[in-house]
């Protein structure tokens, strides 16, 4: 008798030919960068790159790059709170268009995203004459990165938040109001327990977003050392001086920031995946 | 209570269905200020910027031969990158549902490393390992095969940003994929390749070519992973962010808004035709 072949799995050698490319690919282009990175950053030993991670300049690229998530996330999780209040507890006409609104920064490029600010608040800008006369200084300085990250980093919350409001429905809240909870009551005591992880897994794709932004960032920060660069720029400026321990060793940094943001995702889906909402589960 | 009933069936008829629930007036207004004021008004301003062209001179900005050059750079390997992945995107899905290894979890994890990576990080990281001197690089080189520097490089970059889109896409199909349908056609007599080819491949076709078109938005606008590892040659491995910056450091901001606006304009097809497929998608998903 012929050797029988479970007829709905592979035979083992289609399937460890699978398994052994599916691993190689995985190895090649997600293992290796940040075992490179981390690498290069150690390269001249751990003397040199603390030296490189304290550097006065790189310092203030970390301060900077915390101030912008400071100001940028805890806006955008207002919105993104308030947009899917607004979009998955109500209906209205037009709700599609608005969700492709909201959507909309993720499909711009980040180039592009920092060129509209240039354009609307830079010397040759729109209203830059005005601000020119009033002495307010958007792009190429603080206030110009804060708003292309805000822009780069938009939808997140509000993405993660939107469908699973929608998939809870209204009822518990409905039930809250005719007990006589007001508004706030409503929402801190009913709606927010409901979307916390969910909230909190929006808050962390967004930060991680908002402190690696290196596109839009660099088209408004006109790049002064010490003033307008965030982690990012300066890693490019060090590497682009082949000063190549400091320029890895900062990146060092970001890719903790981003393994340790996986990390957190990954927890998060694992122990309260069926809180995150259909996409999640 | 009459006028109360009178009214609520008044608004009925308005824009939108009453609600017992409060908070629709301020949480609107103030999503539709937010938005207009960050993400509308920004990019009302390009379109401003880029009609102060005429037609003909507009017409002249973004078909320049280094535009061109640029335009066939990036979507020619934003193209190329998305092929990559929606093969090897469709085969590291299936590792990961079908079959157990060790670390399986870490791994699965690790897929969205892309999109939590910072773009420069992931730059200078794919040029130190496909440099001349680099851990791969050094092993491709002999080879003929030069990577970093060339449009080559390019390619490489769309493919590392572009790799979680087609995995998440068509994980969750393969999850939901009923073992039962596979034993069907196995027992009418199919073979393995036969039941993949006529049963499983129509089911997460949807998926995997809506992967595609997210993979190919992305690596279309992608400027810091790119950057380092392409040489950045004028007409030869020059990528379309990277003209728009070029432009902006020359000081010519109407030129850099006219390409921005092209971009901007091919980004909003994009989108059409990504929705059009999760449309698509979820339409073959709704039987399960």
């Amino acid at each position: 008798m012929r050797l029988r072949i479970n007829p709905i799995t592979e035979t083992p050698a289609v399937k460890f030919t699978l398994l052994g490319i599916g691993l190689l690919y995985i190895a090649l282009f997600l293992v290796l960068p940040v075992v490179a990175v981390f690498n290069e950053a150690l390269r001249k030993g751990f003397g040199a790159y603390f030296v490189a991670i304290s550097d006065p300049i790189a310092l203030s690229a970390i301060k900077l790059t915390f101030i912008t998530a400071a100001i940028a996330v805890p806006a955008n999780l207002i919105f993104g709170v308030a947009a899917s209040w607004a979009v998955a507890k109500f209906d209205f006409r037009g709700k599609s268009f608005l969700i492709t609104l909201i959507d909309l920064p993720f499909s711009v490029s980040p180039v592009v995203s920092g060129l509209v600010y240039v354009l609307l608040f830079g010397a040759q800008g729109l209203v830059g004459p005005w601000l020119q006369a009033h002495d307010i200084q958007i792009v190429f300085a603080v206030p110009g990165i804060v708003l292309a990250t805000i822009f780069v980093t938009f939808p997140f919350v509000a993405r993660e938040l939107i469908p699973l409001m929608q998939e809870q429905g209204t009822e518990e809240e409905e039930a809250a109001r005719s007990l006589g909870a007001d508004g706030w009551q409503t929402f801190f005591r009913v709606t927010l327990p409901n979307i916390k992880w969910g909230l909190l897994y929006g808050v962390l794709l967004c930060n991680a977003r908002a402190m690696g932004e290196f596109g839009a960032v660099s088209v408004v920060s006109g790049k002064i050392r010490g003033l307008t660069n965030t982690m990012p720029l300066h890693v490019e400026i060090l590497y682009n001086e082949y000063n190549m321990v400091a320029a890895f060793a900062v990146a060092s940094l970001l890719a903790s920031l981003a393994l340790v943001t996986l990390v957190a995702k990954g927890l998060l889906e694992w122990r309260y995946g069926h809180e995150l909402g259909v996409a999640r589960t | 209570m009459g006028r109360r009933i009178l009214s609520s069936s008044i608004r009925t008829f308005s824009w939108r269905t009453p609600s017992v629930l409060p908070g629709f007036g301020i949480t609107m207004g103030f999503t539709l200020v937010y938005l207009g004021l960050l993400v509308l008004l920004p990019l009302a301003a390009l379109i401003l910027k880029a009609a102060g062209f005429t037609w003909a001179e507009f017409w002249d900005v973004v078909t320049a031969p280094r535009a061109l050059a640029a335009y066939r750079l990036s979507f020619g390997a934003a193209f190329i990158a998305a092929a990559i992945n929606i093969v090897f995107g469709v085969l590291v899905a299936w590792v990961l549902t079908r079959y157990q290894f060790p670390f399986k979890r870490f791994l699965d994890g690790l897929v969205d490393l892309p999109f939590a990576l910072p773009t420069a990080v992931a730059g200078i990281a794919l040029a130190a390992l496909f440099a001349p001197n680099g851990w791969i690089g050094s092993i491709l080189l002999p080879m003929g095969i030069k990577v970093a520097y060339t449009p080559l490089g390019v390619v490489v970059a769309l493919t590392f940003i572009g790799l979680p889109f087609v995995v998440r896409t068509v994980q969750p199909v393969l999850q939901d994929l009923d073992k039962e349908v596979e034993e069907a056609a196995a027992s009418l007599g199919a073979s393995r390749a036969a039941t993949f080819r006529r049963v499983i491949l129509p089911v997460i076709l949807p998926a995997a070519v809506t992967g595609f078109a997210l993979a190919f938005a992305r690596a279309v606008g992608e400027y810091g992973s790119v950057i380092f590892i392409a040489g950045n040659l004028p007409m030869k491995s020059e990528i379309v962010p990277l003209l728009i910056v070029i432009k902006l450091e020359q000081f010519d901001y109407r030129g850099a808004a006219a390409i921005g606006t092209a971009m901007l304009f091919v980004a909003f097809v994009l989108l059409l035709i990504i929705n059009l497929l999760q449309r698509w998608s979820r339409n073959r998903m709704g039987g399960m």
